[in-house]
């Protein structure tokens, strides 16, 4: 029970209401650069770290995670009212957050999401508080062959989980993996389908892609169906806000599962965009109304807003303990305490425990704060889509060319994100899927990464993947996702034909 | 009122003195200060801390951003450079980089036609690290005696590819007659913690990015790639300081020192009296309280180089990349 007593310490210092100030006014800041896509977390921490040299470390990090709450919870605004991702983790939500939205249920959609977000985000947290001396201690047992594993069960639950066509899906995925190639290889330091433009040197950046594919791609589409906009029907009622808070806890099977998977990806290096697809796919698979999934059905919301922000929280605990950022926004804040003097590492939960304990008290309040103001937005935002199309479509190209420009101020990527709104376009057209081809390139280079290095480690030996209990465990799981359709396809084939052989 | 007093002074001045005038170039408006890595990368931290160095002193009053372009292991921001020759608002922050990436890479931006030299700020020294508890190694001979008895076999973790990380263990193969195999990472930090983890056996890395696992005690340094030893004397770990660590020629690893230095450039052709004063402003920032405990920090060499002392140093530096580049075949065009 040291943790708990800890905890009230670090409750004690960030109970302040120098701290509570600072969070509120980190939560709104968040929140404005989370809704404009592109900015993003990682822009917006990085912009406010100068800020933070003459604070003390407690409140700095107060101040940079409160804005990293802030933006996760913007993020989902986008991606429900635009079908524009603020932020990389919330592209899942525009699956089915989008189509609520547009059947004129736009506050019903962005209260499920934010209050489930929030959930998220606390099951994150606790886990942390109880489990922060073990994890640091699991986190050293993951290799190259390990991480290549984690990646493995993100992408096989995802082609066992699809709708649609398996060989479509496939396709999407692997024009996905091409994409995330393009650029220095990590491994060999060779540039890779660069076709020697400097621009293509770092990369195809993945907000770009998703700018382009999301937000220019849906805008055509709705031109080409005649430039109505259904989400003018939506009625304003702020009762309803309050319904679908009382709703949530009806839908505590995928809340429970999306935790999980969550934490699960955010002490992994998953991180939180593999946590919201995979717990999107699983949801579709094992919830009872998943085959409705993709037409607005509340739980295609609340899988990947939990886990998304579960994994978001419990992505600092590896980089607190271990000096290993779970995501982009953890690699400024990790800058930040380099900066203000405290070195992360196993140290520093001994060495600094009000700092540590500090944050991890900040962030309960943090987070309660931030579901609290965002509710309290919802009415705004609603309010937006009561505009006429001729307004909003506009207004959406006007964000997704800016945001697109700010992800590294290059006038390049403004021409990238347009030809991806283009091949967006043709995509849906041709039915097939973005989720897999935005998937493939958000862990493609990582999982390329991964795998090479086990080959490496093992000089060339697969058996590397099979080495241990840990390792074993996860592609094992891996596997079995990937064939699931099969063997249900399977299996109802036996039946029917056992069926057909008795009526014969 | 002083403000103007004392523009009205540098006014007058500058009639008088023009040689004095051009001391007194200032900026009027916002510096960008482009760090060759991404957020959090050591070069990200480096420019950082000049940043808060310059604005925590009252050095510098006007707003300073720092802006990543880490494409290309940092190639992008020397590309930059070349789009925005004369432009005396822009500082590049990277390290041996900025002239050894060409090396090895077709890039589009020529280190001695595109970037005008300022300063090398401090010196980080690279150490060899292993496991001691998962590979049994405890000093240099027990590493090149089972580096010898499997060959190939020994795994040595580092930063990127063909780049300082793997240079160095190159020339740990050639030094000690052994084969081992090269594992690359996207940063030291990940090297690291797979060395701590007992995933590979050791790591090149800077003193910083393992410090923290040396004091947890699944990291410890075998030797330090100088010539002499590091003058740090505070109790680390196990007893020891810094200057405990004996260097590698000490050790029994013939190779001397191998030490990346933290650089700052300006594009092409900018004005010589903006030059002349980032030289100016940069020198007061590595004597800055806040820079000087960064150094200390990550165990750092703390020597400052500028003028034509820096540029001999980048020309015999280049020439000793491109002679290890050669012989491991890294060389543009040569493979």
């Amino acid at each position: 029970m040291g943790n708990f007593g800890q905890l009230m310490d670090g409750f004690a210092v960030a109970l302040t209401a120098h701290h509570v100030l600072i969070m509120i006014v980190g939560v709104l800041l968040g929140l404005v650069v989370g809704v404009l896509p592109g900015l993003g977390a990682p822009n917006g921490v990085s912009l406010l770290l100068p800020l933070t040299f003459t604070m003390d470390p407690i409140s700095a990090i107060i101040l940079l995670t409160s804005m990293y709450w802030g933006a996760l919870f913007g993020g989902s605004t986008t991606s429900i009212l635009f079908n524009i991702p603020g932020e990389p983790s919330s592209v899942a939500t525009t699956f089915d957050g989008y189509p609520m939205a547009k059947q004129g249920q736009a506050v019903r959609a962005l209260s499920l999401a934010f209050s489930s977000a929030g959930i998220g985000a606390l099951t994150g947290v606790i886990v942390i508080t109880l489990l922060s001396g073990w994890v640091a201690q699991f986190a050293m047992r993951f290799g190259a062959a390990e991480y290549f594993a984690v990646y493995f069960m993100a992408f096989a639950s995802f082609i066992g989980m699809a709708g649609g066509s398996p060989f479509k899906t496939l396709v999407a995925m692997m024009l996905g993996f091409a994409a995330a190639t393009v650029g220095m290889d990590t491994i060999s330091g060779e540039s890779r389908l660069t076709f020697e433009f400097d621009e293509l040197i770092g990369g195809i950046s993945f907000l770009i892609a998703v700018i382009g594919l999301f937000g220019l791609g849906e805008l055509l589409l709705t031109m080409e169906e005649g430039l109505k906009f259904e989400g003018v029907k939506a009625k304003l009622d702020l009762r309803t806000i309050f319904r679908t808070v009382a709703e949530v806890p009806r839908y505590w099977a995928t809340l429970v599962r999306s935790a999980l998977i969550g934490c699960w990806m955010g002490i992994t290096p998953g991180g939180p965009t593999a946590a919201s697809f995979m717990s999107y796919a699983l949801g579709r698979r094992f919830s009872r109304r998943g085959r409705h999934f993709g037409k607005g059905e509340p739980e295609g919301i609340i899988a990947p807003e939990t886990a998304d922000h579960s994994a978001g929280s419990c992505a600092l605990l590896p980089m607190l303990a271990l000096g290993i950022p779970g995501s982009a926004t953890s690699a400024v804040m990790m800058g930040g305490l380099m900066i203000w003097g405290l070195s992360p590492g196993p140290m520093l939960f001994t060495t600094q425990p009000d700092f540590v304990w500090g944050l991890i008290a900040s962030m309960y309040m943090g987070n309660i704060i931030a579901v609290v103001l965002v509710l309290a937005t919802v009415p705004l935002f609603a309010y937006i889509l009561k505009a006429p199309f001729t307004v909003v479509g506009p207004m959406i190209t006007v964000v997704c060319v800016i945001g697109a420009y700010t992800v590294a101020s290059h006038t390049f990527d403004i021409w990238l994100a347009l030809l991806f709104g283009l091949a967006g376009y043709v995509f849906k057209k041709l039915d097939y899927p973005l989720a897999p081809f935005v998937l493939a390139m958000v862990l493609g280079d990582k999982a390329e990464d991964a795998f090479r290095q086990a080959m490496l480690t093992s000089d060339g030996s697969p058996a590397i993947f099979f080495s241990n209990g840990l390792v074993s465990t996860m592609m094992g799981l891996g596997i079995f996702l990937l064939l699931l359709p099969a063997i249900t396809a399977l299996a109802g084939r036996i039946r029917s034909g056992a069926h057909k052989a008795e009526a014969a | 009122m002083t403000k103007h007093a004392t523009t009205a002074l540098a006014f007058c001045l500058s009639f008088a003195l023009p040689a004095a005038a051009f001391a007194d170039w200032q900026p009027n408006r916002p510096v960008e200060f482009v760090a060759a890595a991404g957020p959090g990368g050591g070069t990200d931290t480096f420019a950082r801390v000049v940043q808060s160095a310059l604005s925590k002193n009252e050095l510098l009053t006007t707003p300073i951003i720092v802006t990543n372009k880490a494409g290309g292991s940092g190639a992008e921001t020397f590309v930059y450079a070349k789009t925005s020759p004369k432009d005396p608002y822009k500082l590049f922050f990277g390290t041996q980089d900025a002239y050894v990436l060409p090396l090895a890479s077709k890039l589009s931006y020529d280190p001695s036609k595109d970037l005008t030299p300022i300063a090398a700020l401090v010196f980080d020294p690279f150490m060899l690290w292993v496991n001691p508890k998962s590979s049994g190694i405890e000093d240099v001979k027990g590493f090149i005696a089972k580096a010898k008895e499997n060959p190939g076999k020994l795994k040595v973790g580092g930063a990127k590819a063909k780049e300082a990380d793997e240079t160095l263990m190159t020339l740990i193969e050639q030094a000690a007659g052994v084969d081992l195999t090269y594992i690359p990472f996207k940063s030291g930090s990940e090297a690291a913690i797979q060395v701590a983890g007992g995933h590979i056996e050791a790591n090149v890395n800077n003193p910083a990015e393992s410090v923290e696992q040396w004091k947890a005690g699944v990291q410890k340094p075998l030797c330090v790639f100088e010539d002499a030893r590091l003058a740090d004397k505070t109790v680390i770990a196990d007893g020891k300081s810094w200057n405990d660590i004996p260097t590698c020629v000490e050790a029994g690893l013939d190779i001397k020192s191998f030490a990346q230095p933290r650089t700052v450039w300006m594009a092409a052709n900018v004005p010589p009296e903006a030059l002349a004063y980032y030289t100016q402003l940069l020198q007061k920032a590595a004597a800055a309280p806040e820079f000087v405990a960064y150094a200390e920090r990550g165990a750092q060499i703390r020597k400052v180089l500028v003028g034509e002392e820096f540029k001999a140093f980048i020309a015999q530096h280049e020439a000793s990349y491109r002679d290890m580049y050669k012989r491991n075949g890294w060389l543009r065009g040569e493979k």
